[in-house]
Parts: C-alpha cells; structure tokens; sequence
C-alpha cells in the first residue's frame, strides 16, 4: 500500500483552482469536496490527504515537514523564503507584484514610508533599487494607507488592477509575475519520492499541454 | 520589549527534562560505541572560538552566529558547527599526528534562529571526521558507519540521499562555459527554486541538447541507474571521473551491505559551502528533516594550514530522536520508605540493589507530605518503617 501524501492547501481561490488541476490530472477527489469546511480532508481513493491553510501559511507546514507537498503563490514565496523545493508552476491564479501610489505623489522624499502585506519583499525591492525606504506592515486593504496618509506607496499584487482604480492608485512599478508553484519538503522529496515524481509529472504534462492550446 | 517572565529562555533555547534526557542519553550511547568500535576517537572542543578562525571557516551564515566579545573585543562565536574546530584541532594541537585520522564528537552546536520558534538554536550533534584520506574507501566507509548507526539505533524506514557537487559543476561549466552563467543556475539550484532554474535554463541561447542536458539534470534522482543517466548527460572527462567513483562506492557499499536504501541525487545541495565532493543526508519516516547529513571538504583543513582531503558526517539528535515513537522506558525504578529507626537496614537494602545494578532511590518518610502521590512514581516500594525490627541485622 502507498503512503499517503500530505498536501497543504490554500484556503479561498487557488483552492478551487488547484482542486480542478487535480481532478484533471486523474486523482479521484470526492464530489463537493470544496465546499467542506473542515481544515482536514482526506482523499483515501487519490492516496492524498489535504489540509487547509491560509495562503502565507502553506510553506512554513511544508518546511516543517507536517505536509509533504504545497501550493503556494511566487508572492508567499518571496516574502517567506522558506527552505523547500519550488518544483512546478502550476500557471494558475496569475498575478503580479508591484509598486503603487497615488497619480501626484510625492516621491521625492528622503525616506518614504511602504505599506505592504509583503514586508520582506517591499524591503528587498527598494534595497536592491538603492532607495531607502520605512517599511510598514498591514494585513489587508493596503490600498487604504495612501489614500489617508499612512504611507507613500504601497507594495501588493495586482491581478486586474480594479481595486486600484477604484481608489484612484496607479501602478508605478511592477516587482515581479505571480502564478501558484508546487513546492515540496526536502526530506519527503527524497522517502517518497516515487509518489511525488508522480504527482509532479502528472501536473507538468497537464499545466504544459494546456500552455500548447492557448 | 518587555522584562522577560521567569520562565521565559532566549529564543531557541530549550530544557531537557529527565524522560527526554534518558532517551537521548541511550541513543546517544548506541551511536557513540558503534563509532567507537570503528576506531573513531572522542574529543571535544570548546564552545567558544575566534570569529575570525572557525567562525569564518565554518558554513553557517555570519547572520546565524551568536557572537560575544571577549576582555580585549576580539568577536567570539558559539561554534556553530563541529567540523571547523575538529579542523583547527588536527592543525594545531594533533600536528604532529599522521594522517589518516578517525575522531568523533558529541557536542551541542549554536546556530541563531532569527524567524521563529519551533526550532532549536542549540542542539547536539554527534558525528565523524575521517581527516587526511581522500579515496573512495573513506567515503564508503563514512556512508557505511552512518547507514550502521541508522540501523543500530533501531531506525526502520529511512532514506540516505548521495549527491555530488563537483558532477554538477563540471555539467554546468561543460555547457555554459563562463563561470558567470554557471552561478546564476547554481544559485537557483541552491535556492531550491527549480521553477526558476527550468525558466532561466530556456531563455538561455542554447542549442536544443544543451537545454535538455541542463533541464534533465533536475531528474537525476533514484537508484544505481542514475549514474547511467548522468552518463548520457555526456558530461565532460572529470564529470565521468566523478561516476566512475560513484559507481565504485556503490560496489564499495554492496560490500558493507549499506547499499540498500542508498538513492543517487544529484539535486542534492547543502548549505555547507565547505564540501567539494559526495554530500549525502539521512532521512527517516515521518521527519521533514535530514536526521544525518555529511559530505567531503578537501578544502577546509588547508585554511588551517594542513592541507589534507577529508570526509565527514553528523547525526542531530533532536531530529533523530524524534524517529522513535516508542517511550521504550522499561527501566524498573524501585523506592526504599524509611524511618530513621530503619536508616541502617534501608542503606544496606539500597546499597546490594544498586550492585545488582537497580535503580533504587533511598527517601526518608517524615520529608515527604503525599506518600500516595510519591509512591505512583514507582513501580515498587519497600516500606521499612517504624522501630520493630523484621530481620535482623
């Protein structure tokens, strides 16, 4: 009998998307699998069991070695820099990273304050563009902080740029292209390392095939 | 910041209580005397050094240092590994002994965490160093002993991973030539982010057979059939030389018997910049963590101005321990209740049950409040109370 592999999900979008991605590839997941709200679902038939994470959490279960395999977004990725295998773009949930302000900002000042869900990212950015920049953490709705003052500009992902229009933001500089990666634990990439090929090979020849028809 | 609490520790600190410590304490035994029995010698090093000699030497990022100053500000550092003092030690100390030399440690390392809990910043290792041999007999050997004590421990289902960092260099510098490329895919390699290696790989000006190579370099992982796959990667001659000595120490170890849950890797990268050739890790069954890992340094001893090739491996304790499940403490613990009109008769009891090599603790009755609370600790008590004499003494 094989092992059963842990997979760490993402709560929300990619959930769904990725679900669909595997049904695709030939695991036999169980109908309404999405709507559960359990954070623990097992999948006997598909030899998988899934556990349901927020986004920025998926890498830090899979470095410590509680799943053996994630999605994750490019975004969690830079920002987390954890130790696991990055091994597949999956193409999904595409976005991008990047920079915004409102359209007459003063961007001259000598230390211009960053709000970002993406600390370690924003930092990194305008460190490796020689700006020096105050960093300022937020959870959610970034869009806010320069529209009343809290910072200057802020650092967050874009996927159809409507949440900035609608508050009258303009995107300055794009960071870096988004898409969902298939990451893996370095220990389990190795015990189990027949069954995960599988996984990946299957998911490869899928996300490549439908790259072909678009 | 606030005052810490009297229970609080720096971050990833940790206290071993008896029940853990026990376990430790035996593992670590089996470990050390099978490496003992293969001629290894203990030694042990200081727990702090120069910044400037074994700090630098060693592979951990400076970021990941505990440093100090010492009376005179020279920075100190926690070692942070066992290798570069055990180098220090063979060219300063042990100088004038010839190589080849076989020594061990067990000794806590100091690595700072700075993300988060969950991992310890001090924690044990016990290993090897076979200084001052450079053949495939030494590599087998150190793969051998560490698969032996894998084994012994009682570890069933584990994986030992072999890769070879000089295998991917050749390739890499085969293909693209300057050095310059080559970095930026060792750097991905590195990074683990094979999504990006695949990317940067095929935006490259290369022909459609140097992609391939360098996109199949990705897949060379799994058993003795790997080498051939290596092979027909076309490597340049050193890249052979490095598959011809792989396939030796295959044979190697099919003489040990250690070859069975071998898997060739060649994606296998440590952060130890320090190795130049083999670099195996162990991974055990339900740990997200390499319980053992090692590699060869030829390069390390000579900043320690005696040059000599060398080869290596640490077992951590904290992940290795984990492996077991089993509380396995079958250890009878018997307890004496006595009244000082007994005290005689108790210290003799004690005293043939300890020869006989029991586990016997001797407590007077008036300093303990709750006898039925003490006496679940036990699996039996002899009560030897009050002034009438059962035996004689």
């Amino acid at each position: 009998m094989n092992t059963v592999l842990t997979m760490a999900m993402p709560k929300g979008r990619i959930f769904e998307e990725a679900v669909d991605l595997l049904r695709q590839a030939g695991y036999p997941l169980p109908p309404e699998f999405e709507e559960s709200r359990k954070l623990i679902i097992d999948a006997p038939e598909a030899g998988l069991r899934f556990i349901l994470a927020k986004p920025m959490d998926v890498p830090t279960y899979v470095e410590h070695g509680v799943a053996d395999i994630g999605i994750a977004g490019k975004d969690v990725m830079l920002e987390e820099e954890r130790d696991v295998y990055e091994v597949l773009d999956l193409k999904i949930s595409e976005c991008y990273l990047a920079v915004a302000g409102l359209p007459e900002g003063n961007y001259q000042k000598v230390a211009p304050k960053i709000a970002s869900k993406y600390p370690n990212v924003a930092s990194h950015y305008f460190r490796e563009q020689g700006q020096q920049v105050e960093v300022i953490k937020l959870n959610g709705s970034i869009e806010l902080a320069p529209l009343i003052g809290l910072a200057d500009r802020i650092v967050d992902i874009v996927s159809t740029g409507r949440t900035l229009k609608e508050n009258g933001l303009v995107e300055l500089e794009k960071i870096a292209d988004i898409t969902s990666r298939l990451i893996v634990n370095p220990a389990s990439y190795r015990l189990h390392a027949l069954r995960i090929n599988e996984l990946v090979e299957r998911m490869r020849k899928l996300v490549e095939n439908k790259g072909d028809v678009q | 910041m606030s005052k810490p609490f009297v229970f609080e520790k720096p971050a990833g600190m940790r206290d071993t209580l008896p029940a853990f410590y026990q376990k430790n304490e035996d593992i670590k035994n089996t470990i050390k005397k099978e490496m003992e029995s293969w001629g290894y010698q203990f030694i042990q090093t200081p727990t702090l050094e120069y910044h400037e000699t074994v700090g630098e030497a060693s592979a951990i990022l400076d970021q990941q240092l505990f440093k100090l100053l010492d009376m005179e500000g020279k920075t100190l550092v926690l070692r942070p590994d066992m290798t570069a003092p055990i180098a220090r030690v063979v060219s300063s100390s042990m100088k004038n002994v010839a190589y080849p030399l076989r020594l061990a440690y067990s000794s806590p390392v100091f690595r700072a965490q700075q993300r988060e809990g969950g991992r310890p910043a001090e924690f044990e290792q016990v290993g090897i160093e076979l200084i001052g041999e450079g053949t495939s007999s030494a590599e087998a050997e150190a793969l051998a002993l560490m698969t032996e004590v894998i084994k012994k421990s009682g570890i069933q289902s584990y994986t030992i991973a072999v890769g070879h960092i000089g295998f991917v260099q050749e390739l890499l510098a085969d293909i693209l030539g300057n050095d310059n490329r080559a970095a930026d895919l060792l750097r991905y390699l590195n990074e683990k982010n094979y999504v990006g290696y695949t990317s940067h790989v095929k935006e490259l000006p290369l022909s459609s057979i140097d992609t391939q190579r360098l996109l199949k370099l990705l897949e060379l992982r799994g058993g003795i059939e790997v080498l051939d796959e290596a092979a027909a990667l076309s490597p340049n001659r050193k890249g052979q030389q490095v598959l011809e000595e792989l396939n030796t120490l295959y044979t190697l170890l099919e003489d040990y018997c250690a070859a069975e849950n071998i898997v060739f890797d060649f994606t296998l990268f440590s952060h130890m910049s320090y190795y130049t050739g083999i670099v195996f890790e162990g991974y055990a069954a339900g740990i997200g963590a390499p319980i053992a890992s090692g590699g060869r340094y030829d390069d390390l001893l000579s900043r320690f101005d005696r040059k000599a090739p060398a080869i290596g491996f640490a077992i951590r304790m904290d992940y290795f321990i984990d492996a077991f499940n089993s509380k396995n403490d079958s250890t009878k613990k018997e307890c004496i209740l006595y009244t000082s009109e007994r005290r005689k008769e108790a210290l003799k009891l004690a005293k043939s049950k300890r020869v006989e090599g029991g586990i016997i603790v001797m407590q007077d009755l008036s300093g303990v409040r709750n006898v039925d609370e003490f006496s679940k600790r036990f699996d039996e008590i002899h009560y030897l109370i009050g002034s009438q004499q059962g035996e004689d003494l």
